[in-house]
């Protein structure tokens, strides 16, 4: 996993609640074999007015130029503002993998939904939850015209304003540490294998139904 | 030892133990496997020359992109070829690792949460994971069973454990009696509608009370199945003989005296009668009218006999603002009758509700009328091979066609579209899924969560109505 320890940019804000990951990365895309490849299908349905597939390049696509992505003070932005419950839906970790390839190191939302919290964890894009009201405030910054480039610290637990003005946030301390060493996650696993023989060795014994070959 | 929920028990019974990091190794009794989420995952493990732990705990099936028609034609039948590559790279992956599949010519082959139940290889008390979020199915055998990402995927292929925080206990009570008309499926969107998508994440979800021990396996399964929906990370029905009923004598059924050890350690697969749960939800079936979704998230729903709410009566902005968009993609008015929605496709099948039960009573609806002529096609995917020949069996096919509709070959199809089942911009579908997320059926296509009756009764009518009134 790439590690994450401190990283500032340019934000850029999604202002709405829910996006599920079916928006993030429409279903057409999921054919794909391949981890990488999706960064130019990022909310597809949203950034290109036509209907996007496989293989079209954004040359041959019609961009939406009202969406936020598109604008020109949002280029090069690589955290993303986002409102309550990002990420809810469909498992697919391309989402995560389409955040980070076009260029976002960080999201930062109120709430994020179960499994694409921890599919970030297990690639290397660090989810802040921040308070609502905080939130809030940055989107009202942004809105207001001004260029919000903020500065994260993960080992700090802190996120920098442009006045300086420090914030906190939490974040489970296992994986915090996991991202910020960038371990191999089954590596590290495995090194545990007598563990897991032995457990698999008892339960057998707990529940042997679950040990005969099919 | 202290009182525990359903969750504390089987999360005990499957802890191996902390990693260095801290972290806690949770062991998986049974992974499933499907084209769209696996590729990643056994690329992975070959990069690192790894292998998987445990073969026989995997179990495979092609169905989110497999076509529902001309299935005779095996992979030849994809003609779309980036998805055929996936199907075959599925194939290749079970080959070489020998890993069960059942594949897109195999009459066992579905939808990888109808068929594990089916083949009774999900069992109560087991640990289950899938590349898929509506692994929550499985739950309604009391089995824990959560949706995970690819990486996930590849680390249980390499280390048969999931690695991870313990989720919090939801309790969801439901007293009473379903009315007739109202389903499993109503009871689930009426919870999510309650709560909200965002409800019980971080939670796992025991569905509890009267009503829903008084549900057949399929209808829990549709309960559980939406319980993602609620953002709960997994949901959880207890064993009783309705479940025991259920799993015996299914192929990878325990048998003999293994059937017997199995039921005597699957009797205490329910929570402790003290046992304390951190958030409860408590709801009275008997006065649920079958529900509809009008908006872009399941929990935008309304009762049928209800109206599209009004944007400017929502006192949270936030709120007000997802109204109003989802109003504007949905090209739906304030105040408009949910009667009044009209129809332009009508899907029956998914994870959700594609189970014979579901067909049964889709057909019984269905028997003797006819899809009204606005409605351009209303279809019905049966969710296994088995179901399907099942419901062959039945005549149900016949009832179906015999009504306008069209009778499909496995596989998740619109649901999720990736096949080549999907809406056109600006259709309104009625449809038994699970997701009316935008585009979720197709770009620009506006899809309606109901119940299976309510999908067969709209498909007759061109519009919503009231199962209840028929």
């Amino acid at each position: 996993m790439k590690a994450f320890n401190k990283h500032t940019g340019l934000v850029a804000p999604l202002d709405r609640a829910n996006v599920d990951t079916d928006q993030i990365i429409p279903k057409q895309f999921l054919k794909s074999i391949h981890r990488t490849g999706f960064g130019d299908n990022l909310f597809d349905a949203w950034r290109y007015l036509d209907e996007g597939d496989i293989g079209l390049t954004p040359n041959e696509r019609q961009i939406n130029h009202t969406f936020v992505l598109n604008q020109p003070e949002y280029q090069g932005a690589s955290i993303l503002l986002a409102r309550r419950n990002f990420g809810c839906g469909s498992s697919r970790e391309h989402a995560v993998w389409a955040l980070l390839e076009y260029g976002f190191r960080c999201v930062i939302a109120p709430s994020f939904a179960d499994i694409f919290l921890n599919n970030c964890f297990k690639n290397g894009l660090l989810p802040i939850v921040l308070k609502e009201e905080i939130i809030d405030d940055l989107f009202a910054q942004v809105a207001s015209g001004q260029r919000l480039e903020l500065s994260v610290d993960l080992p700090g637990q802190a996120v920098t304003r442009p006045s300086g003005e420090l914030v906190q946030f939490a974040i489970e301390a296992n994986r915090k540490r996991a991202m910020v060493e960038g371990w191999d996650d089954i590596g590290m696993t495995l090194s545990h294998s007598a563990a897991i023989r032995a457990f698999e060795t008892s339960h057998a014994k707990v529940m042997p139904w679950l040990f005969v070959d099919r | 030892m202290a009182p525990r929920t359903l969750y504390d028990k089987i999360w005990d019974a499957h802890v191996v133990g902390a990693r260095d990091d801290g972290q806690t190794m949770l062991y998986i009794d049974q992974q499933l496997l499907h084209e769209v989420t696996s590729p990643q995952a056994f690329e992975g493990l070959a990069l690192a020359d790894r292998k998987p732990w445990r073969s026989g705990a995997n179990l495979a099936t092609p169905d989110h992109n497999v076509p529902t028609e001309n299935r005779s034609l095996g992979i030849d039948g994809i003609t779309d070829l980036v998805a055929r590559e996936q199907v075959q790279t599925l194939d290749r992956n079970c080959k070489a690792h020998g890993i069960t599949q059942f594949d897109i010519l195999d009459r066992r082959q579905g939808i990888v949460h109808v068929v594990g139940p089916e083949q009774g290889a999900t069992l109560p008390g087991m640990t289950i994971v899938c590349g898929d979020s509506h692994t929550s199915t499985h739950g309604a055998f009391a089995a824990l069973a959560q949706g995970i990402g690819t990486s996930d995927v590849e680390h249980v292929l390499a280390t048969q454990c999931l690695v991870g925080p313990k989720a919090l206990n939801f309790e969801v009570w439901v007293e009473g009696t379903l009315p007739a008309g109202v389903y499993a499926k109503d009871l689930i969107l009426a919870v999510i509608g309650r709560i909200g998508t965002a409800g019980a994440t971080g939670h796992t979800m025991e569905f509890r009370g009267p009503a829903v021990t008084a549900l057949s396996m399929e209808g829990r399964m549709t309960l559980c199945n939406m319980s993602i929906e609620a953002g709960a990370r997994a949901g959880l029905v207890a064993v009783d003989e309705v479940t025991l009923n259920y799993v015996h004598g299914r192929p990878f059924a325990p048998k003999g005296e293994h059937w017997n050890q199995a039921q005597s350690y699957w009797h205490d697969l329910h929570s402790d009668a003290e046992a304390s749960f951190d958030r409860r939800v408590a709801l009275d079936a008997s006065v649920l009218e079958p529900q509809v979704t009008w908006g872009t998230s399941p929990e935008m729903v309304v009762g049928v006999g209800g109206a599209v709410p009004d944007p400017d009566a929502c006192e949270d902005e936030q709120q007000r603002e997802g109204y109003r968009r989802a109003l504007d993609y949905m090209g739906l008015s304030p105040n408009q009758p949910v009667t009044d929605i009209h129809l332009d496709r009508v899907f029956i099948g998914s994870c959700t509700n594609s189970r014979i039960e579901d067909l049964r009573v889709a057909a019984e609806i269905a028997r003797g009328g006819h899809v009204a002529s606005p409605v351009k096609q209303a279809m019905v995917v049966p969710g296994s091979g088995l179901v399907k020949a099942q419901a062959e069996a039945e005549g149900l096919h016949q009832v179906f066609l015999d009504a306008g509709f069209q009778w499909r070959d496995p596989g998740c199809s619109m649901c999720l579209a990736m096949n080549p089942d999907k809406l056109q911009v600006g259709e309104h579908c009625a449809a038994t899924s699970n997701r009316n997320f935008e585009g979720r059926q197709g770009h620009g296509g506006r899809t309606h969560l109901v119940s299976p009756a309510t999908a067969a009764a709209a498909a007759l009518a061109g519009h919503f109505v009231d199962v209840r009134q028929r």
